[in-house]
């Protein structure tokens, strides 16, 4: 029988994606070896002309990381998925929007004329901005345009499964893959990744009282944070109780309060809102004594940008997606 | 008969890096453009957010230099909030630091640059990667660099949390200590990683500089620029990664500033082409003249070679052997030829190597003060340190409760991005003549810029270590007349 065919392809990308499949270290020869690599830009020279040229669904797989930023990436992508008999998100960036997502809070200008006029470091008297298209001397050279809005990769293409993470974890990596090969895939739109929240894996849950009442918030750098204790307890943000569990508690283990890289549960449409309203229950909005309305709405009110935290990683793929213009 | 040449190296479809080589009727290069075509917009869309999460978020501008961001930004949350990290939290810094860059170097000599020596810049394209290298030096050699890249790796994500975007670093501190046996397991791997790092020099020794051809392109003219350097000194003026402040020599050689890392504005400046996302550092005091080399031009570089020009030694025994070796036989201070990135990296990663054994060696690695809790309003603070490609500065204002206003960003590659389009255009000019395109001139265009490692595409990524080109020649009638392929 053929190997099956998988491409791997990154749009707006950090490269974090691309490093954790060398991260795969000696399982990486066990990939190469089971399938047959069609398309991989940073490592192998096909090319765009070569994917077209394939049958539709000729592609076994597509892995897809990074968000959509540019129309180019948007054409690849859709191609991709023509000649993909499977398409997975790969990557928070890929399933949410991730970190470059923040970007929705901002319009399209502002980002420019902070980047080419207004940085400190930045001499521009002629106001130039990188432009579509310059006629030099000797000829034209053209530019991609930097698009409105950061896009989820299943905002432009159906997307049959995703591998959250930033970046995802090699066992999940290799959970993937080999489910894949084995014909072993739950149902489509499933993220390939343990069902529970992140608060039901954490080694700090246990501890956590009967009833977690949430006194004040505080930011990272204000406490030392005990390191048994939930974050919460401490009022310290921690975005466990809105978020799918499968990284092994990495930034937790480090004394870190999670950040919600893997994106929401099943059960949750919205990672933000949520949190938001786990957030309210422990603040004992529901007839808690020891805290007025007054009081609550004080303490809420010192939580630092509640939405670049709530949605640190989801904001392209979230109710708010962006920020209402004018 | 003018014609255009488009390299577009990652694959027409993917576009983060590209060049445009336009001949002249002779058929000899004209110009030469090097064109980024990707922004992200950190710089605004971290406006609004809370500065003590920026360790946190500008880690995903490069996911193959987290530390470095992160890292440049724990030191600018110093800064902002008025606070000196602890002795122990400072050593955790810079022992998590000296193995991220010894295990960043390793990386790119062995898969990335490496294989145009090891293997050769003629041998056949499809052993010119890392299976390649492997062939060359055997595997057990090629297992000792897995091994290491995996221990190194290892260590950074059990004290740092993940090594794809560690999240250790606060204000004032580190989020977690090391223990008196995680202590001694990095003892050991630094042991080993001293060793590693001499048997990559070995390995330079033998296949590049025994080897006259080779010798004879790093020292030849196609890759030279007499241009200023920029690099981290501590106060004995020898290369640090994590500390120190900033000298500057000229072309030279000698020494024509040194200032802190919150003095940048009034040494450095970003001149905007249209035609480029990137944007182009220079000089203030010289001035931006274009893309050209020289007393006059205010294009300066950065990264390896650029920090050991830039200095007068290095502070471990080892590597300054090795650095008084480098320029004995390149003849002097400062070195122009750019392929000698490739010996500095490995200098460096010794440095960082013993570096990495010294610290682990400190019994007050293991203490259990790791924070001092910020007390002060902040309102600006700045920070820098030698990424692996370069000097990274962040500079972050804030209102009283931290909450960002101003960001500003200038990436290690970025310093470079005039001197790689110069570098660009004098390898084009040197090896296309009456319009003769040869298949060398793929490798050999790689080579001018890949010495920098430059973090802007598949240059920094690519397993195995080649990177795909294509050259299209097209006529004046944008006909495409010949293509070109290395595959
Ligand atoms: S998901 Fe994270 S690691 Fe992957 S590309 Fe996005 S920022 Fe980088
Ligand atoms: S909120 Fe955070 S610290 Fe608390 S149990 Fe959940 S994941 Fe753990
Ligand atoms: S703890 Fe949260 S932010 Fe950290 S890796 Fe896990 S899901 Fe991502």
């Amino acid at each position: 029988m053929a190997k099956a065919k998988v491409a791997f392809y990154w749009c707006a990308s950090c490269g974090g994606c691309e490093e954790a499949v060398i991260d795969l270290n000696e399982d990486i020869l066990k990939v190469v070896d089971a399938v047959d690599i069609v398309f991989w830009p940073v490592a192998l020279d096909f090319k765009y002309k070569d994917i077209e040229a394939m049958k539709d669904g000729e592609i076994a797989v597509s892995f897809i990381n990074g968000a959509i930023r540019n129309s180019e990436q948007e054409e690849i992508v859709k191609l991709l998925r023509k000649k993909s008999g499977l398409v997975v998100a790969f990557g928070s960036c890929s399933h949410l929007g991730g970190i470059p997502g923040l970007a929705n809070f901002h319009d399209r200008e502002a980002i420019l004329t902070r980047s080419y006029e207004t940085a400190p470091t930045v001499v521009n008297p002629d106001r130039i901005l990188p432009q579509l298209s310059t006629k030099m001397p000797e000829g034209e050279l053209t530019l991609p345009e930097f698009s409105e809005t950061v896009k989820a990769l299943d905002q432009v293409i159906d997307v049959d499964y995703y591998l959250p993470g930033c970046a995802p974890p090699a066992d999940l990596i290799m959970g993937a893959v080999t489910a894949i090969l084995e014909g072993n895939l739950p149902e489509k739109g499933s993220v390939l990744a343990p069902e529970k929240s992140l608060c039901g894996d954490c080694p700090r849950g246990e501890k956590k009282p009967e009833k977690l009442v949430m006194k004040d918030v505080k930011r990272v750098h204000e406490i030392i944070p005990d390191p048994e204790k939930c974050f919460l307890e401490e009022g310290l943000i921690c975005l466990g109780p809105a978020t799918r569990s499968g990284c092994d508690s990495r930034c937790i283990k480090a004394n870190m309060p999670c950040r919600g890289c893997f994106g929401p549960t099943k059960e949750v449409r919205d990672q933000g809102a949520k949190m938001a309203s786990a957030i309210a229950s422990i603040l004992g909005l529901e007839g808690e004594e020891e805290f007025s309305e007054e009081k609550a709405a004080e303490i809420v009110n010192k939580i630092a940008d509640p939405a670049g935290t709530f949605y640190r990683f989801s904001l392209p793929s979230s109710l708010l997606r962006t920020r209402k213009r004018e | 008969m003018a014609k255009r040449i488009t390299i577009n190296p990652i694959t027409r479809l993917e576009g983060h890096g590209k060049i445009e080589i336009f001949l002249d009727d002779k058929g000899d290069v004209e110009n030469a453009y090097f064109q980024v075509p990707e922004l992200r917009g950190f710089e605004q869309f971290c406006v609004d957010r809370p500065a003590d999460e920026m360790p946190r978020i500008t880690t995903r501008i490069c996911g193959v230099c987290p530390m470095a961001h992160h890292m440049a930004a724990t030191k600018t949350l110093d800064d902002l909030f008025h606070v000196e990290p602890t002795p122990t939290a400072r050593k955790i810094r810079e022992l998590l630091y000296s193995i991220f860059m010894v295990e960043d170097h390793t990386l790119h000599f062995v898969y990335l640059g490496g294989p145009d020596f090891v293997v050769g810049p003629d041998a056949p394209a499809t052993e010119r990667n890392i299976l390649g290298v492997i062939g060359k030096v055997g595997l057990e050699a090629a297992g000792k660099v897995i091994d290491t890249r995996k221990r190194l790796r290892a260590i950074i994500t059990n004290i740092g949390g993940k090594i794809i975007h560690p999240v250790f670093g606060l204000p004032g501190g580190v989020s977690k200590g090391i223990t008196e046996e995680e202590r001694e397991e990095i003892v050991k791997v630094a042991k080993d990683t001293v060793e590693f790092a001499q048997f990559l020099l070995k390995l330079f020794d033998d296949v590049v500089l025994k080897n006259k051809t080779y010798v004879d392109l790093i020292v030849g003219d196609i890759y030279k620029h007499n241009t200023y350097y920029m690099g981290m000194v501590d106060e004995n003026n020898h290369v640090n990664f994590y500390d120190g402040e900033l000298r500057v020599v000229s072309p030279g050689g000698k020494e024509i500033a040194k200032f802190k890392a919150q003095d940048y504005l009034e040494h450095i400046a970003e001149h905007v082409e249209p035609w480029s996302y990137i944007k182009f550092p220079y000089l203030k005091a010289i001035g931006w003249k274009g893309f050209v080399d020289g007393e006059e031009s205010g294009v300066y570089r950065v990264a390896p070679l650029a920090r050991l020009n830039a200095s007068d030694g290095m502070a471990t025994p080892l590597a300054q052997s090795e650095y008084e070796r480098m320029f004995d036989t390149l003849g002097g201070k400062p070195v122009h030829n750019t392929l000698a990135f490739h010996w500095a990296r490995l200098v460096e990663a010794l440095y960082a190597a013993e570096r990495m054994l010294e610290l682990a060696a400190d019994p007050e690695l293991t203490g259990t003060n790791i924070r001092n809790i910020p007390t002060a309003t902040p309102d600006e603070g700045i920070g820098v340190v030698e990424a692996p490609r370069g000097t990274l500065f962040h500079h972050y204002q804030t209102d009283k409760d931290g909450i960002l206003t101003g960001v500003n960003l200038i990436v290690a590659t970025v310093n470079n991005s005039a001197a790689m389009c110069m570098s660009i255009k004098k390898a084009a000019s040197g090896l296309i003549k009456g319009g003769n395109v040869s298949e060398g001139l793929l490798n050999m265009v790689e080579m001018a810029f890949r010495a920098y490692d430059p973090c802007l595409a598949c240059a920094t990524h690519s397993l195995p270590g080649e990177m795909p080109l294509e050259v299209n020649l097209y006529d004046s009638n944008k006909n495409l007349i010949r293509t070109i392929k290395r595959d």
